[in-house]
């Protein structure tokens, strides 16, 4: 039976797919970020005895394009609402709580194909993954990170009846989220107030998941990242519901 | 006894103080075609709101073929099709997607969807547009393109907000035509709002009139020219309404504009 959870999922999916440019636009970033910062500080952190920069940093910005990507897939129940599709859903004989695990798990898909795609990127460029067999627990956080994130903007976006407050989401929300996360730096020899931050970021568990997964590397540990991962996303996905079912158009 | 498909009973809603809806009460019969006018902000939007569910009454009771909207949502859901008065399809998909969607909603068995989808876009005329994205649509096709969404599930009520509203003679007439012929043939109950006179005359076996948030008439289109001694429903409405116009809430486009200019400068 192709039922509510499907549908919902599926339209995210092919409307995901259909945007060919939004699908572009949205490697231009990471890529960025890979070449300007994986080759700019790659030098300097090779002499700092980091390593191999682009080993440490591609983690990060596969975890940045997942957090873009949910984030943005999240808040687009505002355009639903704008747009009028959002009261076709609600005014139909299915739970809220469906509605917001369909949509979450179709934001999440996008979002988590994003990050494959940067994953590949990443090893055209010179990434190299450490442990083959770990692989299966790197796309576990990927999907982590893609579903925490969704349903946090979901939640956002059911509290905003237009787009205003966007740029203020970017700025305060988005982006620290991501450069207080340890993707583009070690978390060795920080500053207290930083690390505290840091330690409270759920990002930053995700990302050293990926990493650890990925590279072998962890700063805290698989199973602390895990833990806090499903956590958090579980928690987020409940108050998300609740924030979603308090709509009214 | 006949049926009751709708029955609203001292019906209030307050926004913040503002009463939309004040003690509205009437009953629509199982099969009846019932148009409910007023002037822009009268209330019209916000009643149909509350009988389907999407807001809750600050008071009064509400039937929907026996179900109460607050306490038996699913089974009122079930029971009802709705075209909106703005928009509410998916522009980034098909029309056949935007069927599938709503089929999909409401539990219509995967058997029975390709079945039901074809006949009604043949039914609205646009099977031979069923592949492309609705934004290429013009308004008049993404109106009955809503409307044949709304009849999916076999719906014993259609409510209609406004249906023609910026719809050229030639679609109006079409629409009706198709909404009458349900009517007759399915025996569904039409629940409809519109500001043209002359369609809620030819299309309505009852009316109500409601203004300020209560209804200030109700019978036939003869009934109300009658007790007004008025020889059009259109003069007959003035008289009961006055001329003065009225402005409607700000919608969320409107709030948006104003904020910019508010924080611009």
């Amino acid at each position: 039976m192709k039922g509510p959870i499907y549908i919902m999922w599926l339209r995210q999916v092919k409307k995901y797919w259909r945007s060919k440019p939004r699908m572009i636009g949205a490697l231009g970033q990471p890529l960025l970020f890979l070449l300007a910062f994986g080759f700019g500080f790659g030098p300097i952190f090779q002499k700092a005895g980091g390593g191999n920069y682009i080993e440490f940093l591609a983690p990060g910005i596969i975890a940045m394009s997942i957090l873009f990507t949910a984030m943005f897939t999240g808040i687009e129940v505002i355009w639903d609402r704008r747009f009028g599709f959002l009261k076709e859903t609600l005014v139909a004989p299915v739970s809220r709580t469906q509605i917001m695990i369909g949509r979450t798990l179709g934001g999440a898909t996008v979002s988590f194909l994003q990050g494959i795609v940067v994953i590949l990127m990443s090893l055209l460029i010179g990434f190299s993954i450490t442990h083959w067999a770990l692989l299966p627990g790197a796309i576990l956080f990927m999907f982590l990170i893609a579903m925490l994130f969704t349903a946090f903007g979901t939640a956002i976006a059911s509290r905003l009846d237009d787009m205003q407050a966007f740029p203020l989401i970017m700025n305060f929300l988005i982006m620290p989220i991501f450069f207080l996360s340890g993707a583009l730096f070690p978390l060795e020899g920080l500053p207290k107030g930083l690390e505290l931050v840091i330690k409270l970021n759920p990002l930053s568990y995700g990302v050293d998941g990926l990493r650890g997964t990925l590279t072998g590397a962890f700063h805290f540990s698989l199973m602390l990242d895990l833990a806090v991962m499903l956590g958090v996303t579980l928690a987020i996905g409940i108050i998300g519901t609740w924030l979603f079912s308090k709509i009214e158009v | 006894m006949e049926e009751l498909a709708i029955v609203a009973k001292d019906l209030v809603k307050n926004f913040n103080g503002f009463t939309a809806v004040d003690h509205v009460s009437f009953t629509v019969k199982q099969g009846e075609m019932f148009a409910f006018l007023g002037p822009n902000g009268a209330g019209k939007t916000t009643t149909i709101k509350m009988l389907t569910t999407l807001l809750q009454p600050t008071a009064g009771t509400i039937l929907i073929n026996g179900n109460d909207p607050v306490k038996q949502q699913d089974l009122v859901r079930k029971s009802f099709g709705i075209v909106f008065q703005d928009p509410s399809l998916d522009d980034d998909l098909t029309a056949y997607e935007n069927m599938e969607f709503h089929a999909a909603f409401y539990h219509v068995p995967d058997n029975q969807r390709e079945e039901r989808i074809r006949v009604l876009l043949n039914f609205v005329e646009l099977w031979e547009r069923k592949d492309n994205m609705v934004k290429t649509f013009s308004g008049g096709m993404k109106r009955r393109l809503e409307i044949a969404r709304g009849l999916i599930h076999h719906p014993k009520i259609l409510f209609l907000d406004e249906p023609t509203i910026g719809l050229d003679p030639q679609t109006r007439n079409h629409m009706w035509e198709y909404i009458k012929d349900l009517n007759k043939k399915e025996k569904m109950t039409v629940f409809f709002t519109t500001h043209y006179m002359e369609e809620a005359e030819k299309a309505s076996d009852k009316i109500a009139i409601i203004d300020k948030g209560k209804i200030i008439s109700q019978g036939t289109a003869a009934g109300i020219k009658k007790s007004t001694k008025k020889s059009s429903l259109e003069d007959a409405f003035l008289e009961l309404t006055g001329r003065k116009i009225r402005d409607e809430d700000a919608s969320a486009t409107d709030r948006m504009r104003t904020h910019r200019k508010a924080w611009g400068r």
